[in-house]
């Protein structure tokens, strides 16, 4: 499993890091994924914004392929999107996925769920995987609860977590789908705020959320998707302030009336 | 009374028993790792292991044990010659086994997958996303969660084990408890009941801290989600 050969400073292509062109997805009748064309540049934060079943999450999980595609092509730093197997278990370990449920291996201990991919997927020493893991999770301010069980944390403390476990494989690119939306409302900015900490650093992050908020403030781009099609691309003050379509118009003037 | 308590100075009883708890020791070993081999191949992406996984447990499920334990003895032993080793006694008490750990690993198999069904789908996604490929994914964070959510159906195919040890009768192993319980019955026809009694005892004695075990480890050792 483990291979030695593999650095963390591995020299990466200068193209995008995440390419997607033509990318179809049908969940039976339902065309969930049309035609997706979809670039992001190293160092980018693309906020995928649109009502719920537009097809934002399944974009993001079609990234490392936890969903398949039908058609389409799928490149990660250059490299295509391997079917099955290694090569693709390989590729996923540069991607890293924070969920909307945490889903942090809940039979292990906080600095265990951190050190496992590390350990287990790159072959790096324990005591070298535990000082790294420490590190992130100093950062993400968890590090007194290293020896806890998953259930033994606040969910805001678990997310926070989650997005540890993913730096720990030093990915080139770390996607979130709808971290914050199982969370109770005052752990919510705790775990934007561990995002937006990332993006200033130069993280590359494709971010699906409901978190206008966190749009604003941290991404270089809005991508709207409205059932299963990319319907606008823009700076978030471009699309916040002057929205191009009408969906796009409408989907922000209920967030209005709701807020 | 002193009548009943003869059989006891007669025949030993516990040493029958004892037999029963061998026999259960070594197909239990045997029923987990090949049930746990099944269930991996049945859980499997790959759709041929995942139908040789099934295949088994259909076709071992559906048999009886008793024509199991015999097609070892008569068929692979008397016909094809396999032998197990040990010496004339031992042999067939080796072939019990293996027939027992056949049978009952299809009922391990699926008591794990039970248990898988209880581990969310989160965990084996979020396990893919780290980079680990199936196997290291169902070993380190799949299949140990699994067992913990599988320990009272494991316990209740290791009570039918330890019962079912007693079909090892069939298969010649003539120093089990219900084979000495046949030979007991031939020459004690005055104490048919009682003797029938005893060894019913001695098995609720054998199976109940197993499940008293089974239910007290389900509990310590339940995932916390």
């Amino acid at each position: 499993m483990s291979n030695p050969s593999r650095t963390d400073t591995e020299p990466t292509s200068g193209g995008p890091v995440v390419q997607l062109e033509k990318v179809n997805k049908h969940f039976g009748a339902l065309h969930v994924l049309q035609d997706i064309d979809l670039q992001v540049a190293r160092g980018e934060v693309v906020v995928v914004l649109g009502p719920s079943g537009s097809g934002k999450s399944t974009l993001c999980r079609a990234i490392n392929r936890l969903e398949t595609i039908d058609d389409g092509t799928i490149h990660i730093d250059g490299k295509k999107l391997p079917e099955e197997g290694k090569a693709l278990a390989r590729l996923r370990a540069d991607v890293g996925m924070v969920f909307q449920s945490f889903n942090l291996f809940a039979h292990k201990s906080i600095l265990e769920n951190v050190t496992l991919g590390p350990i287990k997927v790159k072959g790096v020493r324990k005591a070298e995987a535990e000082k790294l893991a420490m590190e992130l999770l100093e950062r993400v301010g968890v590090a007194n609860q290293k020896d806890k069980l998953p259930a033994q944390l606040s969910g805001g403390q678990q997310q926070r977590v989650a997005i540890a476990r993913a730096l720990a494989m030093r990915p080139k690119v770390m996607l979130f789908d709808e971290p914050t939306s199982a969370l109770d409302p005052e752990m919510i900015q705790e775990v934007l705020d561990t995002m937006v900490g990332l993006a200033k650093e130069g993280m590359t992050m494709i971010v699906v959320t409901h978190e206008m908020g966190f749009a604003r403030k941290a991404a270089d781009r809005v991508v709207f998707m409205a059932d299963g099609q990319i319907v606008e691309q823009a700076t978030p003050t471009e699309f916040f302030t002057n929205p191009q379509s009408d969906r796009a118009k409408d989907f922000l003037g209920k967030l209005i009336t709701n807020h | 009374m002193d009548n009943y308590l003869s059989i006891f100075t007669e025949y030993n009883i516990p040493g029958a028993l004892w037999v029963n708890i061998q026999l259960t020791f070594f197909a239990a070993i045997g029923a987990l790792v090949l049930g746990t081999i099944l269930a991996m191949l049945r859980i499997s992406p790959v759709a041929s292991f995942a139908a040789i996984g099934t295949s088994y447990v259909n076709i071992i499920r559906n048999t009886p044990l008793t024509i199991i334990i015999l097609f070892g003895v008569l068929a692979l032993n008397g016909q094809l010659g396999l032998n197990l080793g040990g010496g004339f006694q031992e042999n067939f008490f080796r072939l019990a086994i293996m027939g027992l750990a056949i049978y009952h690993a299809a009922f391990v198999c699926e008591a794990i997958r039970s248990g898988v069904n209880t581990v969310p789908l989160g965990q084996a996604e979020a396990a893919r996303a780290i980079g680990l490929a199936f196997m290291p994914a169902a070993r380190m964070v799949i299949l140990p969660q699994a067992f913990r959510g599988a320990i009272v159906p494991l316990g209740n195919v290791l009570i039918a084990l330890i019962k079912n040890s007693t079909v090892a009768a069939v298969g010649s192993v003539s120093i089990e408890a219900s084979s000495v319980m046949k030979d007991m019955l031939d020459v004690r026809a005055d104490i048919v009941i009682p003797i029938f009694l005893t060894f019913a005892a001695g098995f609720v004695i054998i199976v109940i801290p197993v499940g008293l075990l089974t239910t007290w480890l389900s509990k310590k050792l339940a995932v916390s989600r």
